[in-house]
């Protein structure tokens, strides 16, 4: 840092770069915008699929579990879930907990009805249809 | 003290330690519950724990910050504070709607409270980091205002440092990435794709321009060295933190739905992002190296130091370890995001919001600096915390590989749960340094209440 490059030039150089990289992010998401109906499942997004993310959200599952990669990492991924597991497997375990296992991770009773159960699976079904680039590596998650 | 209404700044650190000690609490309560997995259950089940732990994170950084600003405002624009009973007024709503929120987790199964609470007029609630009910997400909403309303007014009136411009800058923009809480397509990728323009725009963008304001105002302090060199390295700081941060948020776009170029924008970009937290490293070594003067307040000193050099660590560091695509690809989801968020946000958040409290407090005391034997036992705080930091986050990356290893790398990958009992090992250790965390923490707040020969301020 030389005696030349004063602090009005280093401002200048945070403002100039700072809106460039902004208008960069922006063109990318624009273009990603544009490419992502190819790829994220849109035309399979149901009223069923849209009532199951609510149900996700509104009990809070990704407070223990991820989904694609992102949320807690105290529960198994659920991103590709509907293909570990099948839809079945996914209501007989969400309508049989909690284990009560002696010093098992515990998973609450929500209470779905049928229709509920549905919805849920719709959900996971439609997200482990989306194009994420071969993540994750294998079915476990 | 040199403005009277820099006062305010007095009950947002104290609520600040306060919800630390929350957050702590239910972190070792989560550890706890990896290796004995029904512990308080049904009554704190894990996903209430970690979002009381992220809840109490957030709000009690932003407790600092706000803080942090009604203390430095004045003092940067030499000027009392617009409205000190506007600062007051919304520090206790504030602190009233974060308790209420928190009380509603706990007490209430968290699909009620959506209920109760209008998140169906808006759906914002169950997404990470973002669960807080619509009437909270809209008082955090008024509070900022009015928060920014008061310190831009006294930046207007008053002198226009770099500092103050930076830290408004960087409070403006958390203020309106934050709006991006209130969007939530119905589409998963779209919400995902958006959810990140909140957390990874704060924290990897908005918010290091706080950081970095809180910085260079302590070292200005400490050190004395001239404004002019310090603000300019703020500028190179803060230009590196920004030109890096922004594309990198490409580095979450890798698997969840996003074009495959972000593969390569996100780890180009987000490689560099180490090169700011160095920078701050070295600026921070380099003005406590040049300074031209003995500020009898060391603990303040040790922490402005420490940030530098656990930020570059945590955000850093573990941040590089797995922001490369191919990389990322075994690891994403992982204890090595883990390890990486608790580093992260220690080394650069938490330890400069300390940093802040630990110049100011004594001054709004009365007084320049602690006695000696207060600051030896602050600096004691900040050794067993900092350490304790450290082996959390070596025990949760040991972790991060093994499961990566047994789960994802392997011909034969053991199921999630399988994996966690093999690893359990780490997480026993990692809860019993999280205990020499909370006895850090004990030590840092017993260290306020320790007299001794103190030095009016000046």
């Amino acid at each position: 840092m030389s005696g030349t490059f004063t602090k009005s030039m280093a401002r200048n150089v945070f403002y100039g770069g700072t809106v460039f990289f902004i208008l960069l992010f922006l063109a990318l998401t624009f273009d990603s915008m544009a490419t992502l109906p190819k790829r994220d499942n849109r035309q399979n997004l149901t009223e069923e699929v849209v009532a199951g993310k609510k149900l996700w959200e509104v009990n809070n599952c990704i407070g223990c579990h991820t989904l694609l990669g992102e949320g807690a990492y105290f529960a198994p991924e659920l991103g590709n879930v509907y293909v570990r597991r099948g839809p079945e497997f996914i209501k007989a375990w969400i309508k049989s907990q909690p284990t009560g296992a002696p010093g098992r991770r515990q998973m609450p009773q929500f209470n779905f009805s049928d229709e509920e159960l549905d919805q849920m699976v719709a959900f996971l079904k439609y997200m482990s249809e989306i194009n994420t680039n071969d993540w994750p590596p294998n079915v476990e998650g | 003290m040199q403005y009277q209404s820099q006062a305010v700044a007095k009950p947002y650190f104290i609520a600040a330690i306060g919800l630390f000690v929350g957050q702590i609490l239910f972190g070792l309560i989560m550890g706890l519950q990896y290796v004995v997995g029904d512990f308080l259950f049904p009554e704190i089940p894990f996903n209430v724990a970690r979002m009381v732990h992220t809840n109490l994170l957030i709000v009690w950084l932003l407790f600092g910050f706000m803080g942090a600003a009604y203390y430095m405002i004045p003092e940067e624009a030499e000027t009392e504070l617009h409205s000190p009973k506007l600062a007051i007024a919304m520090f206790w709503i504030f602190l009233v709607a974060g308790a209420l929120t928190i009380v509603g987790y706990l007490t209430v199964p968290y699909a009620t409270l959506a209920e109760l609470t209008g998140n169906d007029l808006l759906e914002t609630m169950g997404r990470e980091f973002l669960e807080q009910p619509l009437i909270t997400k809209v008082g955090i909403v008024v509070v900022a205002l009015a928060f920014l309303f008061n310190i831009s007014m006294t930046v207007l009136k008053g002198r226009k440092t770099s500092i103050a411009l930076v830290l408004l800058l960087g409070l403006w923009g958390l203020a309106v990435f934050f709006l991006f809480s209130f969007y939530n397509p119905s589409n998963p990728v779209l919400d995902k794709y958006f959810w990140w323009w909140v957390v990874h725009l704060w924290v990897e963008g908005v918010w290091e321009l706080i950081l970095g304001a809180l910085l260079a105002f302590v070292l200005i302090k400490v050190t004395g060295v001239d404004r002019e060199v310090i603000e300019k390295w703020l500028y190179v700081i803060i230009t590196l933190t920004l030109i890096t941060g922004i594309i990198g948020t490409g580095h979450h776009y890798f698997w969840i739905g996003t074009p495959e170029y972000w593969q390569w924008w996100g780890s180009i970009f987000s490689a560099l992002e180490p090169i700011p937290f160095f920078a701050m490293t070295v600026f921070a070594f380099n003005m406590v190296n040049r300074r031209r003067r003995e500020h009898p307040n060391k603990a303040a000193t040790l922490w402005a130091l420490g940030t530098g050099v656990m930020a570059f660590l945590g955000a850093g560091v573990w941040g590089f370890l797995h922001t490369l695509a191919p990389v990322n690809y075994y690891t994403h989801g992982s204890q090595i995001t883990a390890a990486h968020g608790h580093m992260a946000f220690y080394g650069a958040y938490v330890m400069v919001v300390l940093c802040i409290i630990s110049y100011a407090m004594p001054v709004l005391r009365g007084r320049a600096a602690n006695s000696n034997k207060a600051q030896v036992m602050e600096m004691w705080s900040f050794w067993l915390m900092t350490i304790a930091m450290v082996f959390i986050t070596l025990f949760l990356t040991a972790a991060g590989i093994l499961q990566v290893w047994l789960q994802r790398f392997s011909d034969t990958p053991m199921s999630f749960m399988a994996t966690q009992d093999q690893i359990s090992l780490f997480y026993w250790m990692r809860e019993w340094t999280g205990v020499v965390f909370l006895i850090g923490l004990v030590v840092y707040i017993a260290s306020f209440f320790v007299k001794g020969e103190t030095r009016a301020a000046a």
